[in-house]
């Protein structure tokens, strides 16, 4: 029978399952970080549990490692609950080991999404877990991935199985070219908020189409890193050359005659033709805009042309009532242009957009200008220490700098404000990272998600602007 | 975990759409490196309003008055009423602990996000999914009635009303026999090691790059 990629990764798997369709699947990548880990390891401790298989766990500290002050060291985390939170990964990766730790201040460290793949620690066909729902970026790489929770962490370290049910099958088909200026962040933000936010719940996402094979493998994590903003714990897209070409000489990729044989099962990894799908949707890759959000969820979303929705135009009791709720929040009017929106602050960075490709997008757009003036804080954070060594060596910092932007050290930033990087309370933000909800970005902050070009952009004109005509 | 079979208590109601776990327990309590010390902090952002702080007492914090959870009649809430997509967002466990410390025992919505169903029932938080009518009529009892209360009843899959009308609710059959017999997950996974090992053996034979 014609199998799905996803059924294809599931069904490789699968240990055991019980009556009821319960399974325990296997996993073979487990990336663990400083925020979901302290309660698992601690629950290995009292139950006096070893790690299953040591070798399958890749770590790093991202969430709350600060951007500035590295030559202080471990004594520049002011806050000391973050530091003992750092401090303490490195204790539990010293009692109970791993494959490799890039702890904080190393020069491979990064956000766990960025170095799983750039080290070849994800690769086609492997099964990644981690305590952090973004995980579904990995399933770029033909990789069934997904987020997990704290007693979901510890319990594949104990056992290096998953208790899951199987999810639904869903296609998201996006055919056609993309237009000049419109990428991978605009596709995933054109889906959410076509299907919302809920859409892919019970599914696990396919991204098909030509649109989706031109797309570059940093590409390709953008999307899937946005499937779990749809709903999916999963998303992933085929193998192709592309994917082999990107997993090729990194530090963790087989070589030699393994490498060949590797190659020749991962070009398996794609859906059967004629492989059934649950649920499929269609989009057409030439329509999709530059996307902008206006409100406290990834679904509240328009294209840079738009107008900020009216929520009176809204029949759902509950819609409605959430959409008045939203502009209230964001401070904003209905009918506004969104291109009259002006901003405060602009992160470039996170595990959706801080790759050497985004760097490049928003050095392009920066280059030769400044940012505006009203714009009180413009930061590009690097996704790790490689993409930071990368991006340098090309001299994208300078351009970033000479035009006003802070070059940082790498982590996860202000995506989640953990560390010191917030907004402050009615500040309004550009960022490329992949939540608006209320106070993520910092208590009263107001998030706008966009592409990095665009938050470049954004960064330059002191508003939101099309970068297809920014010049 | 502790056991669940049959609980009766005081509904509250959230009467929002799409409730986010970065709402349920904001970012900076996520610093912790225990499992326990969430519940004061629930829902932080919407109960207080100033910004809470992981070693900030709450007595003396100004409180929002508006919000549900402040309210007395709600006071000793062991039930949340909630709407569609609750828990989306982050895979924070802090989340589903955070409710259960506060006091709340099981959640009911039309829907609810994958990861914080897991990690909710991982802790023997019941997530009950009603269709969005039910919800509705729900929402309109406890609406109308000072100390509403519900009785669900985890063996026999139903919720009761005060009026004694009955509802049956899904899951699945192995979530079920862990929450009612306070099973601890990793104890039986263990139970099936020769069967891990086994195909561990299988699958680094065919593809050894993996190990």
């Amino acid at each position: 029978m014609a199998k799905t990629l996803y059924d294809k990764l599931w069904d490789s798997h699968v240990v055991h399952v019980e009556a009821d369709g319960t399974a325990l699947l296997y996993i073979d990548r487990h990336l663990v970080h400083e925020v979901t880990s302290p309660q698992a390891y601690e629950g290995l401790k009292l139950a006096n549990r070893p790690v299953w298989r040591v070798d399958s766990v890749v770590a790093t500290a991202d969430h709350n490692t600060p951007t500035r002050n590295w030559d202080k060291g471990i004594e520049g985390i002011e806050d000391k609950v973050s530091r003992l939170q750092i401090e303490t990964l490195d204790k539990n990766i010293k009692e109970f080991g791993a494959k490799v730790y890039f702890p904080f201040l190393d020069k491979r460290q990064g956000i766990v999404h960025v170095i799983g793949p750039e080290n070849g620690a994800t690769l086609p066909g492997m099964t990644v877990v981690c305590g952090d729902s973004h995980t579904s970026t990995h399933g770029a790489f033909a990789a069934l991935a997904f987020g997990i929770g704290t007693s979901e962490v510890e319990h594949v370290l104990a056992t290096q199985c998953m208790v899951m049910q199987k999810y639904k099958n869903m296609q998201i088909r996006v055919e056609g070219k993309l237009g000049l200026g419109v990428t991978a962040k605009d596709i995933a933000l054109a889906v959410i908020g076509k299907i919302g936010t809920a859409g892919g719940t019970g599914h696990a996402i396919e991204f098909t189409g030509s649109a989706i094979r031109d797309l570059t493998m940093e590409g390709r994590m953008t999307l899937c890193n946005l499937a779990i903003e749809a709903g999916a714990r999963t998303g992933m897209v085929a193998c192709d050359e592309k994917t082999i070409e990107y997993c090729k000489g990194r530090m963790f990729s087989p070589t030699g005659a393994q490498w060949d044989k590797a190659v020749a099962y991962w070009r398996t990894l794609v859906s059967d033709e004629g492989a059934h799908f649950d649920t499929e949707v269609t989009l057409d890759a030439a329509e999709i805009q530059p996307q902008v959000t206006w409100g406290t969820n990834p679904q509240m979303v328009t294209t840079v042309g738009g107008k900020v929705p009216d929520p009176a135009q809204e029949s759902d009791k509950v819609q409605r009532e959430w959409m008045e709720r939203a502009l209230k929040y964001m401070n904003l009017k209905a009918n506004t242009p969104i291109t009259e929106i002006s901003i405060d602050k602009v992160f470039i960075g996170a595990c959706t957009n801080s790759r050497i490709e985004d760097i490049r997008a928003a050095a392009q757009v920066a280059k030769g200008k400044k940012v505006a003036g009203n714009v009180k804080l413009a930061m590009v954070v690097p996704g790790s220490g490689l993409v930071k060594a990368q991006a340098e060596a090309e001299g994208l910092d300078k351009i970033l700098t000479e035009a006003g932007f802070e070059w940082r050290e790498p982590g996860c930033s202000m995506c989640l404000g953990m560390n010191d990087d917030l907004l402050s309370p009615g500040e309004r933000c550009a960022s490329t990272s992949n939540r608006n909800f209320e106070g993520r970005q910092g208590p009263g902050g107001r998030t706008h998600l966009v592409s990095p070009a665009m938050a470049a952009a954004a960064a330059i004109a002191g508003h939101f602007v099309d970068v297809r005509s920014f010049s | 975990m502790e056991k669940f079979v049959r609980k009766e208590g005081l509904v509250a109601p959230l009467d929002r759409a799409n409730v986010d776990t970065d709402a349920i327990i904001p970012k900076q309590f996520l610093k912790s490196i225990k499992r326990t010390g969430f519940g004061p902090n629930l829902f932080d952002e919407w109960r207080y309003l100033d910004r809470g702080e992981p070693d900030k007492e709450n007595a003396g914090r100004p409180v929002n008055p508006d919000f549900v959870l402040n309210k007395k009649r709600f006071e000793g809430a062991t039930v949340l009423l909630a709407r569609e997509n609750f828990g989306c967002g982050s895979s924070r466990e802090h989340a589903p602990w955070a409710l259960q410390q506060f006091g709340f025992q099981t959640v009911i919505a039309p829907s609810f996000a994958d990861i914080f169903f897991n990690n909710s029932l991982k802790n023997g938080l019941l997530l009950i999914r009603f269709d969005a009518k039910i919800v509705d009529q729900l929402f309109k009892e406890v609406g109308e009635n000072e100390g509403y209360r519900l009785a669900v009843d985890l063996e026999s899959q139903t919720l009761s009303t005060p009026s004694g009308q009955s509802f049956k609710f899904d899951i699945d059959p192995f979530r079920k026999h862990c929450i009612l017999n306070g099973l601890d997950d990793i104890g039986l996974t263990l139970e099936h090691s020769d069967k891990i090992r086994a195909f561990e053996a299988k699958h680094k034979a065919a593809q050894p790059w993996l190990f």
